[in-house]
Formats: C-alpha cells, sequence, structure tokens
C-alpha cells in the first residue's frame, strides 16, 4: 500500500508502479480534489490543460499520477526514500490568496477527548486564535 | 495561560481556541487538565494551523471576528522575550525584565479584552488593508518545509525515526525562521523544554532580530 498525506487527510492507495503515484481517477479525486475533464485536471473552477509534452506523465492508460501534476503545478511535495509515503502540500500562492482575502481559514482538529473541532463550528462568536506547546 | 482571560470574556460572544502545536497529546495533557479549560484546547500534531496562518513561533494568535474575518492576523500574542537576558548559571532574569514580560501579556490581554467588549469600535482592530499589510506570507519554500514536516511527523509516528529526522531537518532547513518547526524537533532536556545549548545558541545568532517580535499595541515594550 502507498500511504498519501494531503490537505484532504490521510489515505491508503494500492501501490503502483515505481516512478510517480498513478491513481484511478476516483481515488485521484478523493485524495486531492483534482479530476480529470475533457478541458484538462481540474479542482473546482481551476483547470490545467495536460500539455502534449507532457500528456503521457501526467495521464496514463486512463491513470493520474499525482506527482507529475503536483510537479507541474509547482506545488510542494515529499515522499519517503522507499516511495511509500507522499505528501502533497498546498501551493504557496493558495495559501498567501487566501490569507490576503482575510477569510479565516478552516480547520478541524481533535481535542484530548479525540473530540473533533472545527473553527467554522463558533461562526457567530469572536475567537481567539491562540497557539502554544509544551516544549 | 489563557483561562483567566477566557474567563472574564466567555460570557461576550468569544471564545478562544487554543491549539497545542505537540507531536503527541500526551505532552499537551498535563498542561491541559492542569487547566482544565472551558474553551477548545486542540491538538495540533502535524502544525497545520501554523501552515494555514504561516505561523512560526508560540505563543501568536490570530483575531477572528463574528463573521470568520481576520481583523488582527498571525502575530506574537504578547510574549516578551525578557528570557534572553536570563543568566544561564542561575536561570535567572534581571528584574526589569521580567516585570516587562509580565506587563507585556497583560497589555495583550486588556487589548483583546477590549475588542470583546467594543467589537469594531475597539481601537485595536486592523481595516482590511492593513490587515493585509501586516499579513506575513507563506513562500515557495516554507510551503514545502510543511509538506516535509507533515511527512516527517508521520513517519515518526511510524517509528521510521531516522528517515523522520532527514524530513524534519529538512523543513527547518527550507524554513529557518519557523521556531514552531525547529524546536519541535529539537531535543529536549531534563524538563521537557526545547531549551538545549543548541536552543541558546540559536537565540543568541538572532542578533539584534526578535526572538518575539514587538506587538503593534499602545503600550507594549519594543
Amino acid at each position: 500500500m502507498t500511504v498519501i498525506l494531503s490537505q484532504l487527510g490521510e489515505f491508503e492507495v494500492p501501490a503502483g508502479p515505481p516512478g510517480g503515484l498513478w491513481l484511478e481517477p476516483e481515488q485521484a479525486t478523493a485524495v486531492s480534489g483534482w479530476e480529470l475533464r475533457p478541458e484538462g485536471l481540474c479542482r473546482g473552477d481551476v483547470c490545467v490543460p495536460v500539455p502534449p509534452s507532457k500528456a503521457e506523465t501526467l495521464v496514463a492508460d486512463g491513470k493520474i499520477n499525482l506527482a507529475a501534476l503536483w510537479d507541474h503545478m509547482g506545488m510542494p511535495i515529499a515522499q519517503s526514500a522507499d516511495g511509500d509515503v507522499w505528501a502533497l502540500g498546498e501551493g504557496a500562492e493558495n495559501r498567501a490568496a487566501e490569507l490576503r482575502s482575510l477569510e479565516a481559514p478552516d480547520f478541524t482538529l481533535p481535542d484530548l477527548a479525540g473530540v473533533q473541532h472545527s473553527l467554522s463550528d463558533h461562526r457567530g462568536k469572536k475567537v481567539l486564535l491562540a497557539t502554544w506547546a509544551s516544549w | 495561560m489563557w483561562q483567566k482571560l477566557y474567563d472574564e470574556l466567555k460570557d461576550q460572544n468569544f471564545t478562544i481556541i487554543a491549539i497545542a502545536m505537540d507531536s503527541e497529546a500526551d505532552a499537551a495533557r498535563p498542561w491541559i487538565e492542569a487547566a482544565a479549560p472551558g474553551y477548545p484546547a486542540l491538538i495540533d500534531r502535524d502544525h497545520r494551523v501554523a501552515e494555514l496562518y504561516n505561523m512560526v513561533n508560540v505563543p501568536q494568535a490570530v483575531w477572528i471576528d463574528e463573521t470568520g474575518k481576520i481583523v488582527r492576523p498571525a502575530e506574537n500574542a504578547g510574549a516578551y522575550e525578557g528570557f534572553r537576558a536570563m543568566d544561564l548559571e542561575t536561570w535567572t532574569m534581571p528584574d526589569g525584565e521580567l516585570a516587562t514580560t509580565i506587563s507585556a501579556q497583560a497589555t495583550y490581554f486588556a487589548a483583546v479584552g477590549d475588542w470583546v467588549r467594543l467589537g469594531a469600535e475597539s481601537g485595536h482592530l486592523f481595516n482590511s488593508d492593513q490587515a493585509r499589510a501586516r499579513t506575513a506570507l507563506p513562500s515557495k519554500e516554507s510551503a514545502q518545509a510543511h509538506c516535509h514536516f507533515h511527512l516527517g511527523q508521520y513517519l515518526l509516528r511510524q517509528g521510521r525515526e531516522t528517515e523522520a529526522r532527514e524530513h524534519l531537518a529538512e523543513a527547518s532547513r527550507l524554513h529557518p525562521t519557523s521556531w514552531n518547526i525547529w524546536r519541535q524537533a529539537a531535543e529536549k532536556n531534563e524538563t521537557g523544554l526545547a531549551a538545549s545549548a543548541k536552543f541558546w545558541d540559536r537565540v543568541q545568532a538572532l542578533g539584534d532580530d526578535h526572538y518575539y517580535p514587538p506587538v503593534e499595541l499602545a503600550g507594549m515594550p519594543k
């Protein structure tokens, strides 16, 4: 199995051939939000045409190579030495645009009891989002 | 650290959300249990909030209004770096530095109270342009750093420590101004603090740069 750590969560997918992160289209969408459409690879309103020079590295045999897509988009990506764990990050420009909008990015995290809390649960109140650490 | 402030303001349509930048819930547990907070105290083992809000140290805070809009972007939450004047032989701070540390936090908390009571009328809020101008934005390198950090934290949880350490070191190399990334992975002293000789060397190397940048509020130390 291959583990993918993305912005949408932690996923296990069947290990594919070496030299990329090849996923069935439905899986690719589930782990990354990106999907294959006639106009290219898309996430929400954003579509990236598949250039002929990269067609075979991005899409082949009906599968999508997320590693190549991330490289193509210049988005952060890292993998373990064995290629069995991949982290797919969000691009700095998207993060920056989000922060510039001044709309507080939502997140969901557990408390000590494992209960999940989201920032958006508190809409309607003022929130002081404050960090600390034991170290 | 936040409970008293929360108790003062909790009946005024306000909450604190405390985020522990800690790999393991058990590291944060004693503090949270001692505080017995009435507000959500969450564990952020992969430093996701730090990534989303481009935070680099603790304590940092963001003021978010009732509509979910950021009215003060991520900033030092009233900490003063008086500890830099600490005598490392005796672990004591000069009196003046300690007093300044205490008053800086009180000034910051008072400003939060002012905002909660007065809302948009508070003199401590930034307008949208000011808030944007004060928002530190992530770089390509810092985004890549968080990616390595996420992978490193996962590998650490899987017991693949040697490999994990490589990704955590790469994260710190790519994002050297993040104390969160460095201290999370740094060796801890006998009291569990990432305050080894290496930490003090790193603080020393800041020179005239700040460990806790001054907060832009009247009455705050520079």
